[in-house]
This record gives C-alpha cells, structure tokens and sequence, in this order.
C-alpha cells in the first residue's frame, strides 16, 4: 500500500460541501477567539484542537463510498462506514502529532522567533504523523491490527 | 465596534481559508487512513495562534498552546472512539461524529479540571 494523489476528487467534492467546510473553520476560529477573550487563553486553547474538519469528511466519504456501491446495484452503506472508521484511524495518529506540535510551540515559542517556531511545528506535525502512518502500515502488514 | 466586526470578519476568513486547505489535502491523498491523518492537522491552531501572536503576543499564545495539548489529547480519544464504533457498529457516520464532539468536549474539560486548573 504507497501513498499516491489524485486531483478528481477535488473535482467530484460538491460545491456546497467546500463552502460547508470554510464556514465550520472560520465559525470554529471566530469561536476559539470570542471563548479564549472571555474565559482566558487556558481554556480558549482547549478549541485550538476541535475536531473541526473530521464530521464534514468523514460523513463526505461515507457519502462517496454508499453513491459508488449504489451505481453497482449493491448497499454500500457499511463499506461507508469503514472507509470513514479507516479516516478516523488516521485521525488518531494526526492527534498524536497534533500534541507534539502543541507542545513544541508551548515551550519554544517564548524564546524564539513566531515564525520558525510555527513552521518548525508544522514541519514537524508532518513528519510524526507521516512517521506513525508507516509504523503502523508495517504493523498491519506483518499481521497486526487493520490499515 | 466595527473593528471588532472587521477582527471577526479576518478571523474567520483566516480560519476558513486554512481548514479548507488541509481538507483539501486530505482529500487528494490516498489510502484513506493516510488521508484521515488531515483530521489531525493544526489547521484551526495554525489560523489562531498568528492572530493571537498579531493580537496578544508570544506569552499568551504559549499557554494557549499549553492547554492545546489536552485539546489534543481530546481529539485523540475521539477519532479512536469514532474508528473502533463505525468499524463494527451500525451506528451512521453523521450521528458518531456529530455526538462524539460531546466526547471531545468532556474529555477536553476534565483534563482542564485535573491538569491545567491546579497549574493556573
């Protein structure tokens, strides 16, 4: 199993469902901004790891997989479901990276300059995640858990 | 006022624009357990944590950073809960995710009752 990109789904995503999305991420950055100036930065920080895109992708590609097993004449509705429980899996490992990418800004951001120390995170947000993907990708294949 | 409603205004098209972009990624990229990896990006810390720098400066994002870490924590539990449920439940996806966010917020908070409370 590689990692590979296709642009099409850009394509076949619908139009509103884009719109959907932009809007849950200002709302939930407006959100973040109004809790942490009225209840303080400890608990507005709680908001800076809302699961803000999973429910929109998650229910998006249930969606795709049931219209694709539908057009074959078949229910798709549990292959929708376990392709959305495969996304959430992946999810697990970007909130493992996503704690390290706290914790890095957290403790090196007082002392260093904003923007290495947020492009460094990032940077380093990517690498962890993709690192725990191929960890566990190797687990699976020698007879561990699911993908 | 109405800088307050612009500030909104910026915000949330901030936040958009990068919540939309890691869903992008995610979208293109293949196996799905890969692409659920974007579930997990710093996406909406990312927007607010360069106003809130812009805004209230270094030592006020740190502890928002802080307390992300929970949040974090949070979410972790969420997307394995969310996994483990709609891999062998026959529960729809919509109604997990929608009411799992109910999990996320319990979790969220009481690790900001039994860590970060006691520290502040």
């Amino acid at each position: 199993m590689t990692v590979s990109m296709s642009f099409a789904p850009l394509r076949a995503t619908p139009l509103r469902q884009y719109a959907l999305r932009f809007a849950l991420g200002g709302l939930v950055t407006v959100a973040t901004g109004l809790i942490a100036q009225h209840f303080g930065p400890v608990i507005g920080g709680l908001f800076l790891a809302f699961p803000a895109i999973f429910p929109a992708s998650a229910t998006l590609i249930a969606r795709g997989e049931v219209h694709r097993k539908h057009e074959q004449g078949m229910h798709g509705e549990m292959r929708g479901r376990r392709a959305a429980a495969l996304d959430a899996a992946g999810t697990v490992l970007g909130a493992m990276a996503l704690a390290a990418f706290a914790a890095t800004v957290w403790l090196a951001l007082p002392d260093h300059s904003p923007a290495l120390v947020l492009g460094g995170a990032g940077a380093l947000w990517l690498l962890l995640s993709v690192a725990l993907w191929w960890l566990r990708k190797r687990h699976w294949l020698a007879g561990g858990a699911r993908a | 006022m109405a800088q307050e409603w612009l500030d909104l205004g910026f915000r949330f098209v901030v936040g958009g624009v990068f919540v939309s972009l890691f869903a992008m990624l995610g979208d293109i990229v293949r196996p799905k357990s890969f692409a659920g990896l974007f579930g997990g990006a710093p996406s909406v810390a990312l927007a607010t944590l360069l106003l809130t720098l812009r805004q209230q400066g270094a030592h006020y994002a740190s502890i928002e950073a802080r307390s992300m870490i929970i949040g974090a924590l949070a979410m972790l539990v969420y997307a394995w809960v969310a996994s483990r449920v709609l891999w062998s439940g026959r529960t729809s996806v919509s109604l997990v995710a929608l009411s799992g966010l109910i999990l996320w917020l319990g979790v969220a908070f009481g690790g900001w009752l039994l860590v970060l409370r006691p520290l502040s």
